[in-house]
């Protein structure tokens, strides 16, 4: 990756070679990229702003491991109650499970999603830009933050826009007189979409505060940290819409 | 600024979190004791009247068996090995400062309590706590009519629930992002201490299970207050009242349920079973032989873990098809178990040991880790479980193998990394009678509850009475596992004095690594690489001693 700029602790190791020892160790870095790639002998790794990264970006990953089993967890329940009912008095399989036909907005809201998608990684290969993140390195001004920024500014509008979609889905059905508690489908598609949401506002903050935070933060690093990890969490956000889009409307 | 009383509270460094929980876990499990206690005064002596209270009437019972199920396994059992272990010494062992994510590991403990406060609310709002029990299965728990309890009381414990899971993932992704990210340099996964590998696993479980809890008690909230039906059956009639419902199924909460509960009993016993590992290399002064395959077991535990929750509810009305899948996911299990088990027996039987409170604590956990680890095959046998499911026989497989292998192995990390929290060794006297008393009494408590199992003594009853003669016999039984429970009690009273006694000023230092251990929480210093596997224990393998510890250089040659 572009931004990595380690600072080698130049070092060269004399150990008392006592008597028909090896010469003393030369452990400068090579330059290349052999030398001490290895996990055993790597000394320069612990402080390098790639291992913040990667701890952020872990982290990230983890919740979003918890996100995954969370819809997934939601999907099966919505599998179980689809076939549950029971049997009536005159020997019938009842089942109270109705179709809702899922307001066609959805499908606009699907799109700005994925847009909004698509302007989330332009914003973070911005700023992973290696020439322009030279500059900012040496304090030449700030190129890889302007030119993400509209881009960043362009996704949290697509995903103020989504929201508001989904709301106005909310609305219409609301308007059908579908309410949460109306029947076993309101309820899925009202807690599929809602709980979807609020991931998505938090997403949203998550957003705004990166936005701040690439002109506020002082250490371009931590700039690309923030954007980074906001970035996974869209994309996820993105990628359990399109499934869970596929059940409200596919698996009625 | 901040005072420095603030300071030490809403503290971010793991040491103090670690003393945090342990504090936490001390007020549940004497709480979650008591509750249990006056369960066996109702069952022994069931016309006493209790001061302040009066008789327990059977819903106060049910409401015990609830709260006390709750405490111990939530605040307890997880707690102290999933929390405040990984704390006190998890960032030392892999060689690094504090965890990956303070804050939030930090707000993961204010959580907690927040949990404990509001489960312990339930006992003083009107009606008191909830009678479900700690799997509170609708659609009893559904309906706020159900029994006294189940109003305001089940509200409360399925908000402190909730909570608790997002603790639980909270502090599990704090763990898993210092384990994968912040190793030192040389802390490779072959080197990891096998406690590291067990956190590993065990936190990959806890976001996984917590998540679907959290989901389950999400749903259930809102059955109770929204008027949904995700787990309300049609048709239903509660104290001759018909219930508004739909066509819901108590089975979803089940799965969801058990999805949770059977991993939640790994999260509680694989940090036990990596401290094993290490305690008795190091009072063996052996090698943990088959190093990789004791890591490859704890890995295989974790994925096993998740596809047998079906074993809790062969009697539910489940497919007995999936019974049968279920039965054979469970025996499966039984392979990587017996393969840690047997590597611990060839380790006591072949190494001299130095019998000392941990390595005992050690034993008696491996003890009931088999003596309650041989009844779940017989438990996963569909036709025996549906003659053994509601008996005690169920109760004192599970107080064996997860509670009594669990707090056993809790007693052990704290006698061996008590050091770290006081510079001193406890007792060693005491501790031994500690251990004694207690393994003594825990089999007097658990182990008659087999026989009684067998002999057909149905749980969750208040009390054995009634026109059934044969449980008569039961009831000498009953006396006895009554007072082995008082003596249990009364022998952790020993461990309290004792962790209080030991701190005193005037017991001798224990020095910077008093059990002459090889894992990095006993480095008296930070170092830059780590050059060394976990056990290097046996003459010969130390420069001047017989052990080899992680940060010991290589001798240059």
């Amino acid at each position: 990756m572009p931004a990595t700029f380690t600072r080698h602790t130049v070092e060269t190791e004399r150990k008392d070679p006592g008597f028909g020892g090896k010469p003393p160790v030369d452990r400068r870095p090579t330059g290349g990229g052999g030398g001490d790639e290895n996990w055993d002998s790597h000394h320069s790794r612990r402080h390098g702003p790639r291992e913040q990264l990667i701890r952020y970006r872990m982290a990230v990953f983890s919740v979003l491991a918890a996100d995954l089993v969370f819809f997934a967890v939601l999907v099966s329940a919505f599998f179980v109650r689809q076939s549950d009912g029971h049997i009536g008095a005159t020997a019938n399989f009842i089942s109270d499970w109705h179709p809702l036909s899922a307001p066609p907005i959805l499908w606009i809201n699907t799109a700005i999603l994925l847009l909004s998608a698509l302007t989330m990684e332009v914003t973070r290969r911005q700023l992973f830009h290696e020439i322009d993140i030279m500059e900012e390195w040496l304090g030449l001004g700030r190129p890889a933050v302007r030119r993400a920024a509209p881009w960043m500014v362009a996704t949290i509008l697509f995903g103020g826009l989504f929201l508001a979609g989904q709301w106005m889905a909310w609305r219409q059905l609301a308007q059908q007189h579908l309410y949460f508690a109306t029947n076993p489908n309101s309820y899925f598609f009202y807690l599929v979409t809602g709980t979807h949401a609020a991931h998505l506002f938090l997403g949203l903050g998550a957003l705004v505060f990166a936005l701040v935070a690439m002109f506020r933060f002082r250490r371009v690093e931590m700039r690309q940290i923030v954007v980074d990890c906001t970035a996974w969490y869209w994309h996820a956000m993105g990628v359990f819409w399109v499934f869970l889009f596929v059940l409200i409307v596919f698996f009625q | 600024m901040r005072s420095p009383a603030e300071r030490r509270v809403f503290t971010t460094e793991p040491k103090a979190l670690a003393r945090l929980y342990l504090w936490l876990g001390l007020v549940a499990v004497v709480t979650g004791t008591l509750l249990s206690l006056l369960m066996r005064i109702h069952r022994t002596w069931p016309d006493l009247a209790m001061p302040l209270h009066g008789v327990i009437k059977p819903e106060d019972y049910l409401a015990l068996v609830t709260m006390h199920g709750t405490l111990m396994v939530f605040f307890v059992l997880t707690v102290v090995p999933q929390s405040a272990f990984p704390n006190l010494v998890l960032p030392a062992q892999i060689g690094t400062r504090g965890m990956a994510l303070p804050r939030l590991n930090a707000a993961a403990f204010w959580i907690t309590t927040t949990s404990l406060l509001v489960l312990l609310a339930a006992f003083f709002v009107p009606e008191g706590a909830p009678i479900a029990g700690w799997t509170s299965y609708p659609p009893l728990s559904a309906l706020a009519g159900a029994g006294p309890g189940q109003a305001t009381g089940m509200d409360l414990w399925l908000i402190s629930i909730t909570l608790f899971c997002l603790a639980a993932v909270m502090g599990s992704v704090s763990i898993l992002a210092t384990i994968l990210t912040r190793h030192a340099p040389g802390m490779t996964f072959g080197r990891l201490p096998l406690t590291v590998w067990s956190w590993l696993v065990s936190s990959g479980l806890t976001v996984i299970a917590f998540t679907a809890l959290f989901i389950a008690a999400g749903l259930l909230l809102s059955d109770r207050h929204f008027g949904t039906s995700f787990f309300l059956p049609s048709g239903l009639v509660v104290n001759g009242i018909p219930q508004a419902a739909g066509s819901g199924t108590p089975m979803l909460w089940l799965h969801l349920f058990w999805f949770f509960g059977h991993p939640e009993v790994y999260i509680v016993v694989l940090p036990g079973m990596g401290l094993a590992s290490s305690i008795l290399a190091n009072f063996t002064r052996r090698p943990v032989p088959g190093y990789t395959m004791m890591a490859v077991s704890t890995l295989l535990i974790g994925v096993l873990g998740l596809g047998v929750w079906g074993h809790h509810i062969f009697v539910s009305g489940m497919n007995p098809y999936a019974g049968t899948a279920f039965g054979l996911t469970t025996m499966a299990i039984a392979i990587p178990s017996s393969a840690e088990v047997l590597t611990w027996l060839a380790m006591v039987f072949r190494g001299r040991l130095r019998v000392n409170t941990p390595l005992l604590f050690v034993l008696g956990f491996v003890s009931f880790f088999i003596a309650g680890g041989l009844t779940g095959p017989i438990l996963a046998q569909p036709a025996l479980d549906a003659y053994l499911h509601n008996t005690f026989f169920v109760v004192g497989h599970f107080h064996l193998v997860m509670s009594m292998a669990g707090v056993f192995s809790i007693f052990a990390g704290i006698y061996y990394w008590y050091p770290l929290l006081t510079g001193r060794r406890m007792n060693e006297g005491l501790g031994q009678i500690h251990f004694w008393v207690s393994l003594i009494a825990a089999y007097g408590t658990f182990y008659p509850m087999y026989l009684a199992g067998l002999a057909g003594e149905p749980r969750h009853y208040a009390q054995l009475a009634g026109p059934v003669e044969s449980f008569a016999r039961l009831i000498p039984v009953e006396r006895g596992i009554t007072w082995s429970a008082f003596l249990l009690a009364a022998a952790q009273l020993v461990f309290l004095f004792n962790v209080f006694w030991s701190a005193r000023a005037k017991v001798a230092l224990a020095g910077a690594n008093p059990w002459r251990a090889t894992t990095l929480e006993w480095s008296p210093e930070e170092h830059p690489t780590i050059e060394n596997g976990p056990y290097g224990y046996g003459a010969g393998m130390g420069e001047r001693e017989d052990f080899r510890p992680q940060w010991e250089r290589k001798k240059p040659f």
